[in-house]
């Protein structure tokens, strides 16, 4: 009978590079920023580290296939480096493999990273895929683009829960404004400046409805983790303990784009994994339980309709906790406190990484001028792929409490 | 009795205001004032005459057995692949059985419309055949402030011979062949030369169209007062059209308009064109004669039945003309021709390499539009896959073929994405949710977006998806328009 992951393993050390349009920086400065951190916050030598996993999802433009890139780049003593990749879940994916292989015993300290260096494309957005896309797909796929699918949203949303139009616009540009008050204290974020409602609402528009401000930046960035189990990190010598409390993925199977019934309102698969998670983690109300979450934020649309994927707004009552101020830095749940992909900015491959590294700087009480009061659990969700399409790993960390 | 069962048109629905053109360009070429009137047919960025073809040919088979098709031919002069047969192509698009089909391409000359309907009548005479369709479509690329550029127009008219409820019985032809060059392209050329319209207009259509028409009165043991309607194409102008009636000793209302006002010349569709427009105010009993312009000139004899009576609503030459939206965008004319070198951004370089395996194993999803129904739940899917994607099935190679080009359906959501390349930006797409089951992901054509809603209708039309520059590979698929 599996007994899930709930407390058996710990993050041991965390890092995170400065995200933005890092120009002067290769893919390999970015991964030693990020791990330069991690290895001094975790206390321990990199010969100590057993096993390693590399997230990361356009290699063909930054840093090339396989995991040798990670294994070279850090100089690694010939240990075991998987890359992992499942579009922009590629992140939480490299944790997983380490806090799995952890947790099986296989291994005692473990390394994920992300690191994505999009800014070599010569043009804004994500990479075209053209033909690349799969040569099937390619043939009857329309040319689709990331705010281009996640921008259905809203017309579904709207359409739905007879929102009219404006009233949406104003609850994304709510989301969006938020965030960006939040990225300001943020000393690694790639967008640091604040922005009103009003001029995000008029920000010229990229996909239907969403404009500029609704969609999160293009970045370079690189983030990881050390992790261990408890024994092994108070044996180092660590007292504030974070434990890994839920660890969940879930997958489209076609069924949104393919069966009759989704209506393009909502993730089917946060819906999903989010529920797992609470099990997992013994959530029975999110809503009360959570002390912040960091959401997959691609688009403002992408995380008004995830706060009730999550199970903490009702279906329907999203736009009701937005306005309320629910979501905001002084609201019950802090949302993207670090500034979100908004505005901490989305390296791919990094940000499932980047949202945890975020949590455990909350919960050991290291987060600066953005400090939440006396956090105990965090979630992350981080998504992949498209609404209608998608990868959904959602994870929980708290603090380390012997049951 | 052999002759025409069934017909189809299709015009694409943008109407160039000829004084769009005359405004941008006069100052160059003042003498395009002379033929500036009226409106001529556009291709949308993503029709060409292949788009054209398999539109026309929709409605000329809406509601036949496809099985009794016997073959396909498709007449054009600006097909978009020189070696891979278009018509195969079209009778793919149409999801035609390819066991027991011949496809054919008539190309070259403006004429090759006619001989194609000529060709199918005579093997249906000869009894091999029992229904073939003809496809005559025409999108040509002209040079800019050129009266070809004005006097022409883009369009596609589908006949169907056969000898089982003939609505328009074959009567005769005769066919004059000869070596006139009005116009001319080499094989490596993307524009037509031609030369001068006052020698066009002497030595060709007031001499060939006239024998070749005699010619058919004679042999038909007829006279020009037995005819009713007389159809032949001429784009110089409508007094030289009208010069061709005089010399046939036809009076004028006698004579099909050649519609310049409204369409353009369609080329090699355009005799067809006109003889169907001629055909809907028909009354049984009335003989038209169908003629051309090329190479010489083929004219054909037709006399309507009483079936015409029976034929079956389509859109035919009015509903093709009735779908129209003006333009009065003249660079936007130029731009969906690729007549002006527009930035298209590094996005646009995105590698479009065309899997011709793929295509091949996906020839029925891609060109036929063609998903599953599972035969266990009877849930219709798209695209057809070896599992069910009904959660509570998920049965394995249950799935039969299931058409879905002719399925009409509602759009669940969309978007204008300004992002995504797209020559006409925004480029709109969203997801369609078929009536009766089924659903995609589909772009979405002929429309802007503020006439897009959630829970509007829609059905599908056959168009370019991508044009790969690099190998010269033209892209198809299927979009969703706006059901108007």
């Amino acid at each position: 009978m599996a007994t899930g992951i709930r407390d058996k393993v710990v993050i041991l050390g965390m890092g995170c590079s400065r995200f933005g349009e890092r120009w002067e920086s290769n893919a390999e400065d970015l991964m030693v920023e990020a791990f330069q951190e991690c290895i001094q916050d975790a206390g321990i030598d990199k010969k100590e580290i057993q096993a390693a996993w590399l997230g990361t999802c356009f290699p063909e433009i930054s840093v090339g296939q396989s995991a040798l890139p990670l294994s070279v780049t850090l100089r690694l003593p010939n240990i075991p480096v998987t890359r992992v990749e499942n579009f922009c879940a590629s992140g939480t994916e490299a944790f997983r493999g380490a806090v799995y292989a952890v947790a099986s015993g296989a291994y005692d300290i473990c390394l994920a990273l992300g690191v994505e260096k999009l800014k070599d494309t010569g043009y804004g957005g994500l990479p075209e895929f053209g033909s690349n896309a799969g040569p099937r797909n390619f043939l009857v796929q329309p040319n689709i683009t990331a705010p281009g699918t996640f921008a259905q949203l809203a017309s579904g949303y709207a359409a739905k829960y007879n929102i009219p139009d404006d009233q949406l616009k104003r609850a994304m540009a709510h989301v969006s404004a938020k965030s960006h008050a939040n990225g300001v204290k943020n000393p690694k974020a790639h967008l640091r400046k604040a922005v009103t409602e009003e001029q995000v609402m008029a920000a010229p528009i990229i996909a239907h409805p969403l404009g500029l401000f609704d969609c999160c930046g293009v970045s370079d960035g690189s983030a990881c983790a050390i992790v261990t189990t408890p024994e092994i990190a108070k044996g180092l010598g660590k007292k504030d303990l974070i434990s890994v409390k839920a660890l969940q993925i879930a997958l489209s199977n076609g069924y949104e784009f393919g069966y009759n019934e989704w209506d393009v309102d909502h993730f089917v698969t946060t819906s999903i994994a989010s529920t797992r998670a609470y099990e997992e983690a013994g959530i029975k109300n999110p809503r009360e339980e959570l002390s912040m979450i960091e959401v997959h934020d691609c688009f403002s649309i992408t995380e008004l309709v995830t706060m009730e994927d999550l199970h903490i707004s009702p279906r329907g009552g999203a736009i009701k906790d937005i306005m309320d101020g629910f979501y905001d830095a002084d609201g019950t749940i802090p949302c993207q406190i670090d500034g979100g992909l908004k505005c901490f900015g989305h390296p791919i491959g990094a940000s499932g990484l980047r949202m945890l590294y975020e949590m455990y700087l909350q919960l050991l009480g290291r987060a600066g001028e953005r400090q939440l009061k006396d956090p105990r659990l965090g979630l992350t969700h981080n998504l992949g792929g498209f609404p209608f399409m998608n990868i959904c790993s959602v994870a929980i960390v708290g603090r380390y409490e012997k049951r | 009795m052999v002759g025409i069962t069934s017909y189809g048109a299709y015009v694409p629905r943008l109407r160039l205001n000829r004084m769009a053109i005359m405004q941008h360009m006069g100052w160059f070429a003042p003498g395009l004032m002379m033929a500036a009137g009226g409106e001529r047919s556009m291709c949308n960025w993503d029709e060409d005459a292949m788009t054209l073809a398999v539109e026309a040919s929709r409605d000329c088979i809406k509601g036949t057995d496809k099985k009794a098709i016997d073959a396909v031919y498709l007449a054009s002069t600006s097909l978009p692949f020189a070696t891979r047969q278009n018509c195969g192509i079209l009778a793919a698009a149409l999801n035609l059985p390819e066991e027991g089909l011949v496809t054919a391409d008539f190309t070259s000359s403006l004429k090759s419309g006619t001989t194609a309907v000529l060709t199918a009548i005579e093997a249906v005479k000869g009894g091999e055949k029992n229904a073939i369709l003809v496809t005559a479509s025409d999108a040509r690329p002209t040079k800019a402030a050129w009266f070809f550029e004005m006097w022409y127009g883009d369009g596609a008219a589908s006949l169907m011979l056969g000898r089982e409820k003939v609505i328009a019985e074959f009567k005769g032809s005769y066919s004059v062949s000869c070596d006139f060059i009005p116009t001319y392209r080499g094989s490596q050329a993307k524009f037509d030369y031609g030369w001068e319209e006052r020698w066009i207009r002497d030595e060709g259509f007031v001499q060939i169209i006239p024998a070749a028409i005699k010619g058919l009165l004679e042999k038909c043991k007829l006279s020009i007062n037995d005819i009713a309607k007389i159809a032949y194409p001429c784009y110089l102008s409508k007094r030289v059209h009208g010069d061709i009636g005089k010399a046939i000793g036809a009076s004028r209302d006698k004579l099909v308009d050649n519609m310049h006002e409204v369409l353009g010349d369609t080329g090699t569709a355009h005799p067809l064109m006109m003889f169907i427009a001629a055909l809907e105010e028909a009354k049984p009993g009335d003989k038209i004669i169908m003629a051309s312009f090329g190479q010489g000139c083929d004219a054909l004899l037709f006399e309507v039945t009483d079936e015409i009576k029976n034929l079956k609503e389509r859109n035919g030459v009015k509903g093709a003309l009735a779908y129209r939206k003006e333009e009065f965008n003249y660079p936007k004319f130029l731009k969906f021709r690729d007549l002006i070198q527009v930035e298209m951004g590094i996005r646009a370089e995105a590698k479009k390499q065309t899997a011709l395996s793929a295509l091949w194993r996906n020839r029925k999803l891609v060109l036929g539009m063609v998903g599953g129904t599972c035969t266990a739940c009877g849930t219709p899917q798209f695209p057809k896959m070896r599992v069910c994607v009904n959660p509570s099935c998920g049965a394995v190679d249950t799935q039969i073929d299931h058409e879905f080009s002719d399925s009409t359906g509602v759009i669940k959501s969309f978007t204008g994405d300004m992002l995504a390349v797209s020559v006409e930006p925004p480029a709109i797409y969203g997801l369609i949710q078929f009536d009766g089951g089924g659903r995609t992901m589909a772009d979405f054509t002929d429309c802007e977006l503020g006439e897009v809603k959630v829970g509007q209708k829609v059905k599908m039309a056959f168009r370019v998806k991508y044009y790969d520059e690099e190998r010269d590979f033209h892209g198809y698929f299927w979009k969703a328009i706006l059901q108007r």
